[in-house]
C-alpha cells in the first residue's frame, strides 16, 4: 500500500465513503441452475426502480417534442376520428343509441394501453442491452415498468374520454365502479404479452416485424370501432378467446353501460387467458432471464 | 470480520460458440425444428453437435477474499477477468461452481451505466444512483455531495447529450463514488478520462479501500493495481495462474508479457521484415528489467528480399505519460547505406535516465528520404526500470509517486539556500556526497553508503 497515504492526502474523501447505513442483507449465493430465492426479495429490494425507470420513461417520451404530452391527447382523438368515420359513418354499423365517438373512444383507450404497453414491454429488455449487460437487478423490473409507463399514457388519456363524456351529457352508470377491474386485466395481459415477447426478442429479433402486425391485426380483430354484438351470437365465445375482446366490452359497459347487459362468458374468457398469458409468460421470463445478458 | 466476504469454489463459465449460428439460431428455424422435432431430432442432434464449439471462460476458478482485502485480477485480454466480474455481479449466471458473498455488493463494470442522452445532469443522478443500487433518500442526502465531486454545477440542468465526454465520464464516475457496499467489483473504470481525472478516481477508490473495505479491481494499468492493492490474483486462460502479493504478481506478469510480445512484422511492397526486437543489457543478456543508469541496448533482425537504400530508422522509448527520449536518424543522419539480406542493427541507450515505471519502445522505418513508411511508428517492445531509489540517494516524502512521475531525469544539483550542494542523479547507485562550501555540519547531510 505504497501510495495511499499520500493520495489520501490530496483527495481527502473520507465524507464520501461514511459508514453504510444500508440495511445488511443476508448472504449471497450464486451457484448453477439455481432458481434464486433471492430474486423476489430482489424484486422488493429494488422496488424503487421502478418509480426511477417509469419517471425516466416518461421524461425522455416528451424530451424535443413541441406539443408534449398532449400527444397522450391527440392519438386517442385522431384515432376515434378515423374509426368513427370508417365503422360509424362509412360501415354503418349498430351504435345501440350510443354517440358512435364515445363508443369508439371506449374501445380505443383499452386497446391503446395494451398495444402500446405490449410493444413499449416488448421492446424494453432489448432497448435497455447496455444496462442488462452491466448491472445487476430483477430484469422483471424493466419490462412491468414499461407497461407502467403506457399505463400512466392511458390515464392521462382517459381525461379526454370525461371531457367526451359531457360534451355528449352521457352520465356513467353504477357499473363505473367495475373500471379498475378491466384496466387491471388490460394491464395483467399487457404484462403477459410483454413478458413473452420481451423474452423471445432478446434471442429473436424477428419479433420486431411481428409486434406491429400484431398491434395492426388486433386493432380490427378487437371490438374497438364497433360492438361486440355485431358478432354473430354461435361465434361469440369464439371470438371471446381474444382477451381484448372482454376486455373491451367490460370497459365499454362500464362507462357507457349497455342495454341487453354486458356478455360474461365474454369475460370469464378474458379472465382466464389474463391468468394464462400472464404465468406462462412470468415462466418463460424466468427461465430465460439468466442469460439475458450472454445472448443480447 | 473473520468471514471470508467472498469464497469461489470451482467457477466454471462454458460459452458456446455456435458456427453458422445465424442459419441455426433464427425464429423461423426455431419453429421449422419444433414442427419437425419428432423426426429430425436424432440429425438436428448430431449436426448440433458438430457445429458448435464449447469455450470455457472459466475453468475451476476457485479463491477465497478476505473481508477488507483489495485485491487486483490481472491478464491478458481474454483471460476471464470481465466474466468474472460479471458472474460476481449476477449479471450472468455460472455453468458450474458456487460463490459466497456476504456482505452488501456493488459492481462498477462500466461507468455512466443508464445514463439517459436526453435527461439532464440532476435527471441522470437520480436515475444513475437508482441503477446502482441506491435509495432515493440516499440519492437525495448525497446530491450535494455528488455535484460536488463531479465539478459541474453549472451544467446540472443541461441534457448530458450536451456534455463534453469529460464532463460526462466525471458524472459518471462522481455517482458511482457515493455508493457505499461492503465489497466493490470495478472493471476498468480508470481507463477513461484524463490524468487529473484518472488520479481522483484512484484516490477515491484507494481511500474507499482504506476504509475497509473489500474491493475487486480489474485493471490493465499495472501502476493502478500495485497502487491501490494489496493482493494479485493472475487469470490466464480462464484459470488462476498465480496468486500472491502484488507486487509479486505484477513483476512476474510483466516479465512474461514483455517476453511473450515478440514484435514482428512484413511489408510485402518494400520486401522487408522486422523479424525480432529485443532488448539487452550492459552485458548482451536479453532483459526486460533495467536499472537506472544501465545501458539499453536494442537489437532490430531484420531481412530485407529487396534492397532497401538509405533507410531512417527512428527509435524512442515511450513511458506511461508520454515519449520520453529518441533516437532519430532522421536528425542525426546516422543511416546505414542500405538494408540488403538478413542482418541486425541495434542502438545503445546509454546510462538509462529513467525513474521506476514501465515502459515501451517504439520504432519506425522510413525510406524515400523519410516520404514512406515501411515500418509505422508503433510500440515493439516493452521494458522496466526498477530501481530502491532510496540507493541512489533519493530520500523524500513521496519516493513512493516516482512511478507517475515524469520519468527522465538528467543529473541536476540542487543550490540550497544555505550553501549546499545536493546532486541528483541516476547515473548509479553509488556514494552519494553532499558536499557544503563551508561546512561545519556536513556530516548531518551525508547519507550513509550502501
Amino acid at each position: 500500500m505504497r501510495t495511499l497515504n499520500e493520495l489520501d492526502q490530496e483527495y481527502s474523501l473520507e465524507t464520501c465513503f461514511g459508514t453504510s447505513d444500508a440495511p445488511r442483507i443476508d448472504e449471497l449465493v450464486i451457484e448453477a441452475g439455481r432458481t434464486e430465492r433471492q430474486y423476489w426479495r430482489d424484486l422488493w429490494r429494488y422496488r424503487e426502480l421502478f418509480y426511477f425507470l417509469v419517471w425516466r420513461d416518461l421524461l425522455v417520451r416528451y424530451k424535443q417534442t413541441v406539443v408534449g404530452v398532449s400527444w397522450s391527447l391527440i392519438r386517442p382523438l385522431l384515432t376515434t376520428i378515423v374509426l368513427t368515420v370508417v365503422f360509424g359513418r362509412l360501415g354503418k354499423m349498430p351504435s345501440g343509441g350510443l354517440p358512435y365517438p364515445l363508443l369508439v373512444l371506449c374501445g380505443t383507450l383499452p386497446w391503446q394501453f395494451f398495444s402500446t404497453a405490449m410493444t413499449e414491454s416488448g421492446n424494453s429488455l432489448v432497448m435497455n442491452s447496455n444496462l442488462i449487460s452491466k448491472v445487476y437487478f430483477p430484469r422483471l423490473i424493466i419490462i412491468v415498468s414499461s407497461v407502467i409507463t403506457s399505463f400512466v399514457e392511458f390515464l392521462i388519456s382517459a381525461v379526454f374520454l370525461v371531457f367526451l363524456m359531457i360534451w355528449y351529457h352521457c352520465a356513467p352508470p353504477a357499473a363505473v365502479l367495475f373500471v379498475p377491474f378491466f384496466v387491471l386485466l388490460a394491464f395483467g395481459a399487457a404484462l403477459g404479452v410483454g413478458l413473452w415477447i420481451a423474452a423471445l426478442m432478446v434471442e429473436y429479433r424477428d419479433f420486431r416485424f411481428i409486434v406491429p402486425f400484431i398491434v395492426q391485426f388486433g386493432l380490427y380483430v378487437s371490438p374497438v370501432g364497433f360492438q361486440s354484438s355485431v358478432v354473430p351470437e354461435r361465434f361469440r365465445l369464439l371470438y371471446a378467446a381474444n382477451p381484448m375482446v372482454g376486455i373491451i366490452d367490460g370497459f365499454r359497459w362500464c362507462v357507457l353501460g349497455a342495454q341487453n347487459g354486458v356478455y360474461l362468458p365474454g369475460i370469464a374468457v378474458a379472465v382466464i387467458d389474463v391468468v394464462i398469458l400472464l404465468t406462462s409468460g412470468i415462466w418463460y421470463f424466468r427461465k430465460t432471464e439468466q442469460t439475458f445478458a450472454d445472448v443480447i | 470480520m473473520t468471514n471470508p466476504a467472498i469464497i469461489i469454489e470451482n467457477l466454471c463459465k462454458r460459452y458456446t460458440i455456435g458456427h453458422q449460428r445465424t442459419d441455426r439460431d433464427g425464429l423461423r428455424h426455431a419453429i421449422e425444428s419444433a414442427i419437425r422435432e419428432p423426426l429430425t431430432w436424432l440429425r438436428y442432434r448430431r449436426q448440433e453437435k458438430l457445429r458448435q464449439v464449447d469455450f470455457w471462460a472459466l475453468k475451476d476458478v476457485s479463491f477465497q477474499i478476505k473481508q477488507g482485502e483489495v485485491v487486483g485480477i490481472i491478464g491478458s485480454n481474454g483471460a476471464g477477468k470481465s466474466t468474472l466480474l460479471k458472474i460476481l455481479s449476477r449479471i450472468t449466471v455460472p455453468s458450474k461452481g458456487r460463490i459466497r458473498i456476504d456482505g452488501r455488493i456493488a459492481s462498477l463494470l462500466e461507468v455512466g451505466t443508464g445514463f439517459h442522452q436526453e435527461l439532464t445532469g440532476r435527471e441522470n443522478i437520480f436515475l444513475n444512483g437508482a441503477i446502482l443500487g441506491m435509495s432515493r433518500a440516499e440519492i437525495i442526502r448525497k446530491f450535494d455531495e455528488i455535484v460536488e465531486f463531479s465539478g459541474i454545477e453549472d451544467f446540472l440542468d443541461t441534457p448530458v447529450k450536451r456534455y463534453s465526454s469529460g464532463m460526462y465520464v466525471r458524472l459518471a464516475f462522481a455517482v458511482a463514488a457515493h455508493l457505499e457496499p461492503e465489497i466493490l467489483i470495478v472493471d476498468e473504470v480508470l481507463a477513461v478520462g484524463d490524468a487529473a481525472f484518472q488520479k481522483k478516481c484512484l484516490g477515491k477508490m484507494s481511500s474507499f479501500a482504506r476504509s475497509g473495505r473489500t474491493v475487486l479491481f480489474v485493471s490493465h494499468n499495472m501502476e493502478a493495481i500495485r497502487t491501490l492493492c494489496q493482493r494479485g490474483i493472475w487469470l490466464m486462460d480462464g484459470r488462476v495462474h498465480k496468486d500472491g502479493t502484488v507486487d509479486e504478481i505484477v513483476e512476474d506478469y510483466f516479465n512474461s508479457t514483455s517476453n511473450e510480445l515478440s514484435f514482428s512484422c512484413e511489408n510485402l511492397d518494400y520486401g522487408l521484415s522486422i523479424q525480432k526486437v529485443t532488448l539487452k543489457n550492459d552485458h548482451g543478456e536479453e532483459s526486460s528489467q533495467f536499472r537506472p543508469g544501465e545501458d539499453l541496448i536494442i537489437e532490430v533482425n531484420y531481412h530485407a528480399q529487396e534492397r532497401v537504400e538509405l533507410p531512417y530508422v527512428v527509435l524512442g522509448v515511450q513511458g506511461i505519460n508520454g515519449p520520453c527520449f529518441t533516437a532519430n536518424m532522421l536528425l542525426d543522419g546516422c543511416r546505414p547505406e542500405a538494408l540488403a539480406g538478413a542482418g541486425t542493427l541495434a542502438c545503445r541507450f546509454k546510462s538509462l535516465p529513467l525513474l521506476p515505471q514501465n515502459y515501451s519502445v517504439k520504432m519506425s522505418v522510413r525510406t524515400n528520404n523519410g516520404g514512406d513508411w515501411i515500418v509505422k511508428y508503433q510500440e515493439v517492445a516493452y521494458f522496466s526500470v526498477v530501481a530502491d531509489l532510496t540507493k541512489y540517494g533519493y530520500k523524500g516524502q513521496f519516493i513512493s509517486r516516482a512511478s507517475d512521475s515524469t520519468p527522465v531525469v538528467v543529473p541536476y544539483e540542487w543550490l540550497l539556500p544555505d550553501g549546499t550542494i545536493a546532486p541528483v542523479s541516476l547515473a548509479s547507485p553509488q556514494v552519494r556526497s553532499l558536499q557544503r562550501r563551508e561546512s561545519p555540519v556536513e556530516l548531518d547531510l551525508v547519507r550513509p553508503f550502501d
